[in-house]
């Protein structure tokens, strides 16, 4: 402290820069001697599980987003002997890892997990395999737990998703097949008609923003847009060629196609930048909606909550078609999924809930999502709540569009959504084409894509 | 030098308990122990300890193995890596930049230059943005930024921003996270500065003006040398916590729907390596990073602002 000890400071400090060195340079020696690789184990895929000792009174655990709440909500009154936890989350959408992290962490911790889960597709790529060495995978395999015939009655494909080593981990609650969304009363008035394929479409798009200027045909500034365009323009952008090896071919005239069109679309405003949840879109555009490109629950939770667009002006026609091609391809965004624990203690009242959910007419009939169970299909397009907020019957589209889904759009280990939101959005909102941003977007998803341990290929 | 030191009062208030402390010392001590055990018993298992397990995870593997340096090589290699630790580095230089400057200035014009009364209105207008928890701070934000539902929607349109989107490309980012953490922060430390320039002796000020130093003179030359300690000592603190900036990233990359980078911040990089990818390993290696930045940085500073020193006796 006082000035006199300054200098023995010195040499204790000159002293303990060399101990620290000489601890420095013996550290470095060991790790350059050679020691164990910084790679993470690489799991196996659960062939079965091991279930926790089962009580059949346990009170299970279910987390559901806001939309699936009152579904949830309705079970638990209709069987009020179940003992249930009800939580809400944010459902696994718009690319949040929320469920993941939790997971990650009760792994950690040995004790947590809820016994159902809604989620998104994209989870069950985690979550069909162990987080770690010691862990178990944290889906149930459904086919063990609810009969095959059940099984069978899921909408072909629909399961794809779910499914993992022989085994399905997830029951799909909805399918969310991508129609041509367009304003009838609108239309009508302006003497358009629906465009039935992309070329009309791009050149109707050229003729609204001559005669009705801030009029738009659709959007693409949401978190899922490119599923809904490039989806259905069959672009190789997520396409598990092989189970580990994935094809991002961003400059394939599959995408180019596609994003040529949407630039002069974007060009001349027919097409808004913008997304559908935004305030200042609502207030002044949504009103001005007078086609969308999108999924079959855009009806209910776009034009019907969001755009509070009045009954009887919306319908919905096939997907369209490109020139020369005599079949459409179209897109899928979303679509929940129900999960089991393979940690719950009462598999049984876990199995029932999900069961229900997914495949009861009392839920699905009235669900707000068009169901993934065919028989429940059948109940919800004859459902008059579900029609009669639409101009006409929309039943026709949508079993069309639930038929031509294009399957080389891979549910991957990573969300397609990441890329799109944080790289490419922001490339548009500064005014830059999306066929220039098509390289960037391209490297995002290689990055990801390789960081989750795939191969890639870019031909 | 030697005015500085005698300026620099860190201790001051305590001189006069320093020599009652000598003869007491034995009764003293084991109260001692006693007040600062608290601290200490958190410090070790909320700080230390967890500290020790980060450089534990960064130097195995998850099967518990030791990996050398394996995990740091293998992070600094990760794509994400670099494009977060420059994004961190252009707001650390900003934001300390700008706080330094600010805060510094503002509180001479409240000590120097303002009726007392008025002045002290000001300081806790200052300080009331930091009374507002992190989070919270950050909501408050979300509105401010988004064109359609902002008070200063006037200011933003006039800059040419009509959207939220807008806002938040990616080049704003670091300005917009320097204006969150000045608001929520700065006012903490304008009161602090405050303090400072109060144990500057009004005789040192008396003698710069008979001498015929002007407000600013002496504020460049008396005021702002004698508190030079307390603005390194600010520096130490806002560059540590500027290093771990996380939940303004976080909320603005959730409520944007993920127009962030999801890794924007290295602190937000360790945690989507932790919690996503489940590799504990290598996000310990970068939050080690993050504490050895801190740790040079704070040395740096120490050292040359000689803030450790205590006065000459």
């Amino acid at each position: 402290m006082k000035s006199s000890t300054v200098p023995m400071l010195g040499t204790s400090k000159r002293r303990a820069l060399r101990v620290a060195l000489a601890v420095v340079s013996f550290s470095v020696a060991i790790a350059l001697a050679g020691c164990a690789s910084a790679s993470q184990s690489t799991t196996t895929g659960a062939a079965g599980f091991t279930k926790a000792k089962q009580d059949s009174k346990a009170t299970i655990t279910v987390w559901a987003d806001s939309t699936r709440l009152p579904a949830v909500q309705a079970y638990q009154k209709a069987n009020p002997n179940v003992k249930m936890n009800i939580v809400t989350y944010d459902g696994s959408a718009d690319g949040s890892t929320y469920l993941q992290t939790k997971v990650q962490l009760f792994d950690r911790t040995g004790k947590g997990w809820p016994d159902v889960v809604f989620a998104s597709p994209t989870d069950v790529t985690w979550a069909s395999k162990a987080t770690s060495p010691s862990a178990q995978a944290f889906a149930a395999p459904v086919d063990e737990l609810v009969s095959s015939s059940t099984i069978d009655n899921f909408a072909k494909g629909s399961l794809t998703p779910c499914q993992d080593n022989g085994h399905t981990y997830c029951l799909r609650n909805d399918i969310a097949q991508v129609v041509t969304w367009y304003n009838k009363t609108l239309m009508d008035k302006f003497g358009y008609t629906v465009p039935t394929t992309w070329e009309q479409y791009e050149a109707l798009g050229a003729q609204v923003a001559k005669q009705h200027p801030g009029y738009v045909l659709g959007w693409v500034g949401d978190s899922n847009s490119q599923e809904s365009y490039f989806w259905s323009s069959q672009c190789p952008a997520f396409d598990l060629v092989k189970p580990n090896t994935l094809r991002v071919a961003l400059s394939s005239p599959d995408c180019t196609r596609m994003s040529s069109l949407l630039d002069s679309m974007i060009a001349n405003k027919s097409i808004s930048t913008q997304a559908s949840n935004n305030a200042t879109f609502i207030k002044d555009t949504a009103p001005k909606v007078l086609m969308a490109v999108g999924p079959s629950w855009y009806g209910q939770y776009i034009f019907n909550g969001g755009f509070k667009t009045p009954a009887g002006q919306i319908a919905a026609a096939n997907p369209m078609t490109w020139d020369g091609d005599t079949t459409a391809a179209t897109g899928n965004v979303g679509g929940g999924v129900w999960m089991i624990s393979s940690h719950s203690k009462n598999l049984a009242a876990a199995t029932a809930v999900v069961k229900w959910l997914t495949t009861s007419d009392a839920n699905q009939g009235g669900a707000p999502t068009y169901p993934a169970y065919i028989p429940a299909a059948k109940v919800w397009l004859a459902n008059p709540a579900n029609s009669k907020y639409f101009a006409s019957d929309v039943s026709g589209a949508f079993t069309t569009a639930a038929n031509e889904v294009w399957t080389g759009w891979s549910n991957t280990k990573f969300s397609d959504a990441t890329a799109w939101s944080s790289v490419v959005l922001p490339a548009l909102t500064a005014g830059k084409t999306l066929t220039a941003t098509l390289p960037a977007w391209q490297a995002a998803i290689v990055d990801e894509a390789k960081a989750v341990g795939y191969t890639v290929t870019t031909k | 030098m030697t005015a500085l030191n005698t300026g620099g009062r860190l201790t001051a208030p305590a001189a006069p308990s320093l020599a009652r402390r000598r003869t007491t010392r034995r009764r003293a001590g084991l109260a001692g122990y006693l007040f600062v055990s608290g601290y200490a018993i958190l410090l070790i298992a909320f700080g230390i300890f967890p500290t020790l397990y980060a450089v534990y995870l960064s130097l195995t593997n998850d099967r518990g193995q030791f990996a050398g340096l394996n995990q740091f090589i293998t992070v600094v290699q990760d794509y994400r890596f670099g494009p977060a630790f420059s994004n961190i580095l252009i707001y650390l230089v900003m934001w300390l930049v700008i706080l330094v400057a600010l805060t510094v200035v503002v509180a001479v014009i409240l000590r120097s230059r303002m009726k007392p009364r008025l002045s002290a209105v000001f300081r806790f207008l200052f300080y009331i943005p930091g009374a507002l928890a992190g989070v919270a701070s950050v909501l408050v934000w979300m509105f401010m930024l988004d064109p359609g539902v902002s008070p200063i929607s006037g200011l933003l349109n006039a800059l040419g921003y009509g959207t939220f989107s807008q806002v938040i490309a990616p080049q704003n980012l670091p300005v917009i996270f320097v204006f969150i953490a000045f608001w929520t922060g700065a006012g903490g430390w304008i009161v602090v500065m405050y303090g400072a320039l109060n144990n500057i002796p009004d005789e040192i000020l008396e003698a710069a003006r008979m001498d015929g130093a002007g407000p600013w003179m002496s504020a460049w030359f008396i005021q702002i040398p004698m508190i030079s300690k307390w603005i390194a000592y600010m520096t130490i603190l806002a560059f540590a916590a500027g290093t771990q900036l996380f939940i303004e990233p976080q909320l603005l990359q959730a409520a944007s729907l993920g127009r962030l980078n999801p890794t924007w911040s290295p602190n937000q990089l360790a945690y989507v390596l932790a919690f996503q990818f489940g590799n504990f390993n290598e996000a310990a290696a970068v939050s080690i990073f993050l504490l050895v930045i801190g740790l040079v940085g704070a040395g740096i500073l120490v050292t040359r602002s000689g803030l450790f020193k205590a006065d000459n006796e």
